[in-house]
Order: C-alpha cells, then sequence, then structure tokens
C-alpha cells in the first residue's frame, strides 16, 4: 500500500493545521495555503499525516492510499 | 448506403451557406447518410469506437485526450451496475475569448455535431444528449433550435433525448466537471475530481464531454473511415482542424480548417497575409503560450512542432500580435482579465492569480521592485497545479512564456515605465460582454440551466 497526500483545494481554507502537524512533508505559501510534497509517505510518517487530515477543519486535506502494481 | 466522394480540405467546413445554415436535406446529400455500424447493436457500438481509435482523433476542446479512449471508458463504466444509462455531453461552452470555431460550426453546419453526438451517443448506448453552449452564441442556439426540430420528425424510436443548455460565459466554464456541475443545476464552476466526469457526470450517469468540432470529425470518420481520416494530419495528430486565427493586421481574421502539421506562414497567406512585421503568436488563447514571430512562422501547426516552444495547438487560438503593440501592455490586460475569471474557489489561484496581475502592472508602470521578473517566474511556480481545474496552470503558462519572450520589453517598462505604444488599443480579441457575469466569476449558487430546446 502506498500513501500520497492529497489538498481539496475548493475545501481548503487556510486554516494551515496540516503544516504544523506534518511539517515534514506541508509548508504554507505566503497565503496559508499548504503546499504538498508529492512524495509518496513513507511508513512512520503515514500516522502523521493521517492525524494532520483529522485535525484538518474542512477536511481538505487528503491522505489518498493506492495498491502497489 | 454509399457515401460521396470524401472531400480533401476543407472537410468540415465545406458545404457552408451564404446566410443560415447548412439543412438537414443538404447535409445529407453533401454528406451521405449516417452508417447505421452492422446489425447487432453492441458490435456496432464496438466498431465504431474502433474506427475513432484507428483514426487517432484527439479532442479539439482544447485537452487533446484520444477520442477513441474516452468513448471506451464511458462504455466500460456504463457497463458496471452502479452506472446508469449514460450521457453525451457536447462541450461548445467556448469560454476563449479568442475562439469561435465551435459557434461557428454550430451556426452553420449544426447537422454535422448532431451526427457526430448521436454516433457516440449509440456507441456508448446513452440515454440522453446534452448539447451545451455559449450564452453569447445566439446565432448557433438559434440554429441548433432549427435542425433538432428538422431532425425530431425523423427520430427513431428509443433515439436519446435530446437537450440544449445555455452556458454562461465565462472562462472556467467549460472546464469539464463545471460544465457537468452546471448541467446539473449547479454554478459553472469546476469540481473537485474524482469522479470524473467519465464515471459520474450528469444526473451522477457516466458521461462522456466532448467538444462540438470533436464530435463533428466522429461524423466524418464514421461516413469514410480511419484511413481516410489519416490522409491529413501527421501520425502523432492525423486529421485537420479547425483554427481561430485573428490579428489587428490580418485582412481576413476568422475560422480556418487546416491540415494539421501544415506551417503557420500557409495559414496566415490564406488569411490575406499580414500587413506589418510580427512580433509574437499566442498560442492556445488567453491562457495559451507566446512564441516569438521570428520563430514560429515557419514552423508547422501541431502539438508535436509546438511543443519545443512551450505551446500546443489545444482548441486552434492563434492570435497574432503585430510589432507594432506592446507586448507588456497586452500582458498587463490578460493576467488582470485571468485573474477576474477566477472562479474564486481556490486559495492560490484567487491569491495567486492577483499577485501576479499586481506585479506585471507595476512592471508596466514601471513602479516594480527590483527583481519582479523573478518574483512573476516564482508565482508561477507557485499557483502551477494548485487549483481544482487547471486555470492557475494556464496563467503559470502565459507568464512564463512571456517572461521569455518579451523579456527585453519588461526590462524597458520596468526601468523607464510605460512606452509610447502602451496607448495603443489591445489587438487581442476583446472578451463577450454577458450579462449573466459582471466582471469576475463568483461560486455562488445560479437558477438552474435554462432549457431553451427540448425533444422528443
Amino acid at each position: 500500500m502506498r500513501h500520497r497526500l492529497r489538498v481539496n483545494p475548493i475545501a481548503c481554507e487556510a486554516h494551515g493545521m496540516c503544516a504544523e502537524l506534518l511539517p515534514e512533508r506541508i509548508s504554507l505559501d505566503e497565503w496559508g495555503y499548504p503546499v504538498l510534497d508529492a512524495k509518496p509517505l513513507s511508513a512512520e510518517l503515514v500516522a502523521h499525516a493521517e492525524r494532520a487530515a483529522q485535525a484538518c477543519p474542512t477536511f481538505a486535506l487528503l491522505v489518498e492510499r493506492r495498491r502497489d502494481q | 448506403m454509399s457515401a460521396p466522394e470524401p472531400p480533401g480540405l476543407p472537410r468540415l467546413l465545406t458545404g457552408i451557406p451564404e446566410h443560415g445554415a447548412l439543412s438537414l436535406r443538404e447535409h445529407l446529400a453533401l454528406h451521405g447518410e449516417l452508417p447505421t455500424f452492422g446489425a447487432r447493436k453492441r458490435r456496432g457500438a464496438q466498431e465504431l469506437i474502433e474506427q475513432v481509435e484507428l483514426a487517432g482523433l484527439r479532442g479539439r476542446g482544447g485537452g487533446g485526450f484520444p477520442a477513441g479512449a474516452k468513448l471506451r471508458a464511458v462504455a466500460g463504466a456504463a457497463r458496471s451496475p452502479l452506472g446508469g444509462g449514460p450521457v453525451v455531453l457536447v462541450n461548445a461552452a467556448e469560454g476563449e475569448p479568442a475562439s469561435y470555431k465551435d459557434r461557428t460550426l454550430l451556426q452553420a453546419l449544426p447537422h454535422l455535431v448532431l451526427d457526430g453526438s448521436e454516433l457516440a451517443a449509440r456507441a456508448i448506448a446513452a440515454e440522453e444528449i446534452v448539447l451545451g453552449v455559449c450564452e453569447t452564441a445566439t446565432a448557433a442556439l438559434r440554429s441548433l433550435g432549427d435542425a433538432l426540430a428538422e431532425r425530431a420528425s425523423q427520430q427513431s424510436r428509443g433515439a436519446p433525448r435530446v437537450r440544449l443548455v445555455a452556458v454562461p460565459n465565462r472562462y472556467v466554464a467549460g472546464q469539464e466537471s463545471a460544465l457537468v456541475n452546471h448541467v446539473n443545476g449547479g454554478p459553472a464552476v469546476p469540481t473537485f475530481t474524482p469522479p470524473l466526469p467519465f464515471e459520474r457526470g450528469v444526473r451522477r450517469r457516466p458521461t462522456l464531454v466532448a467538444n462540438a468540432e470533436t464530435l463533428a470529425h466522429i461524423a466524418l470518420i464514421a461516413r469514410h473511415g480511419p484511413d481516410w481520416f489519416r490522409e491529413l494530419g501527421i501520425a502523432s495528430q492525423p486529421g485537420s482542424a479547425l483554427v481561430t486565427l485573428s490579428g489587428a493586421q490580418l485582412a481576413y481574421p476568422g475560422v480556418y480548417e487546416i491540415e494539421i502539421g501544415s506551417p503557420l506562414s500557409a495559414l496566415i497567406e490564406a488569411a490575406g497575409g499580414l500587413d506589418g512585421q510580427l512580433r509574437a503568436v499566442l498560442v492556445g488563447g488567453y491562457a495559451g503560450a507566446w512564441v516569438d514571430g521570428a520563430l514560429l512562422r515557419g514552423v508547422a501547426l501541431s502539438d508535436e512542432h509546438l511543443a519545443p516552444y512551450g505551446a500546443a495547438l489545444g482548441a486552434g487560438v492563434l492570435v497574432l500580435l503585430s510589432s507594432e503593440s506592446c507586448p507588456v501592455a497586452e500582458l498587463t490586460r490578460l493576467t488582470r482579465w485571468l485573474a477576474a475569471q477566477s472562479a474564486r474557489q481556490c486559495g492560490p489561484c484567487v491569491f495567486g492569480l492577483d499577485a501576479i496581475a499586481t506585479v506585471v502592472e507595476q512592471l508596466t508602470l514601471g513602479t516594480a521592485e527590483r527583481g519582479a521578473q523573478q518574483r512573476l517566474q516564482a508565482l508561477a511556480a507557485l499557483v502551477r497545479g494548485r487549483g481544482a481545474c487547471s486555470h492557475p496552470d494556464g496563467a503559470a503558462r502565459l507568464v512564463s512564456s512571456a517572461l521569455e519572450v518579451f523579456a527585453q520589453e519588461l526590462a524597458d517598462h520596468a526601468r523607464h515605465g510605460p512606452c509610447a505604444a502602451c496607448e495603443r488599443p489591445s489587438e487581442l480579441p476583446r472578451p463577450r460582454p454577458s450579462a449573466a457575469t459582471t466582471g469576475g466569476a463568483s461560486a455562488k449558487p445560479k437558477p438552474a440551466p435554462r432549457e431553451l430546446v427540448s425533444t422528443p
């Protein structure tokens, strides 16, 4: 299983929680919107990513699971 | 049932009457009856999809996605138990100010597009055909309404319903998910995907969203076959294409049908030649790429040949900018317009496109801080890929190409402020005024789409 971050830009309201909780992969642009590192998440980061997704007030952060080929 | 001699060029734009549209009778006399594709339904449908695949037809709405693969994807989604009866959604939203090939096609030759829609509907066993046409294209809407009335009497039982829907005149309304959203009664703004329309579109049904010109080509491929289609064009992009050519110093701007891969110089010649020097060409529309005129004149018009210049044929928009114009002033108007056309749903698009337009304005006025060009480059990189649709990507492409092609002019303005040519009127086709959109677009819910004609 591969995990990858994705943001729903329509839902995102720049609360910035995700960057606080997952600074390894998420930074904020000059307007406060998240800039994601699109690399697949390493195993130890998945739990942190899921916590960040749950903390998003608008549920705009998604941790997508994709089965390995 | 043999079709008349297949035309060379023009293929689509043939038999255009001086006034009004080609009638159904005239259309059938010119192109022959619509082939039925085999006696058995399922096999016939397969056959059409195969023919479109073999022809190598690519979508003509800007994306350039293979039309056969798209048909196959919708047909596949429709077979799933969750699918439901699929829908064909004809995209003639044409919100691009510099494009009017779709409305021209629909206005003069509505039956070609309707043939293609019917064939596509048969190939995916669609229950409904929805025609989405820009609200400002009143002649096309009228012509389509008349054409549907002509065909209604000859409609066989079990034929799909046909619905004509006026689409708001806004840049992003033609984006697939925005069009689907509008037809479903929502605002004409993009939605977050997936689901993509081929999985879940109009009324949550698998939906084939196809550009009007793409369907017109399908109408001819069905009649003459894939080999005939490939007689024109290049291997990677076969066939002919409609282009909208404009420019202030062009004798006859308008919609032309070209062989894909033919040189721009030949097209300019066909349009009566250029009165003056060519500074640059805007390829692909308001959110397209600028290409240096000196480089482009000999270049062939195809995605393959335009790729080295960061451009693509897309929906066939070509705007010629003369050397008497001020490209910086043109860029200022373009970037501000693109910012205003944001659906205002995604933060990076709302703030990023406004920031881009502001820096370009400062550059033009000579009030920009040092390193404004680098700032623009960084902003372009920052907004790319960060919207629900590709609107910010288009703005980024436009700015990046301008920084390269107009480096000298931008530096001059940054240092000395406005030039003498800044005052000249724009050489670009003006955005179409419309009652529905005043200034910027908004995501506020709009009333359900207005249905102009309904059959049977």
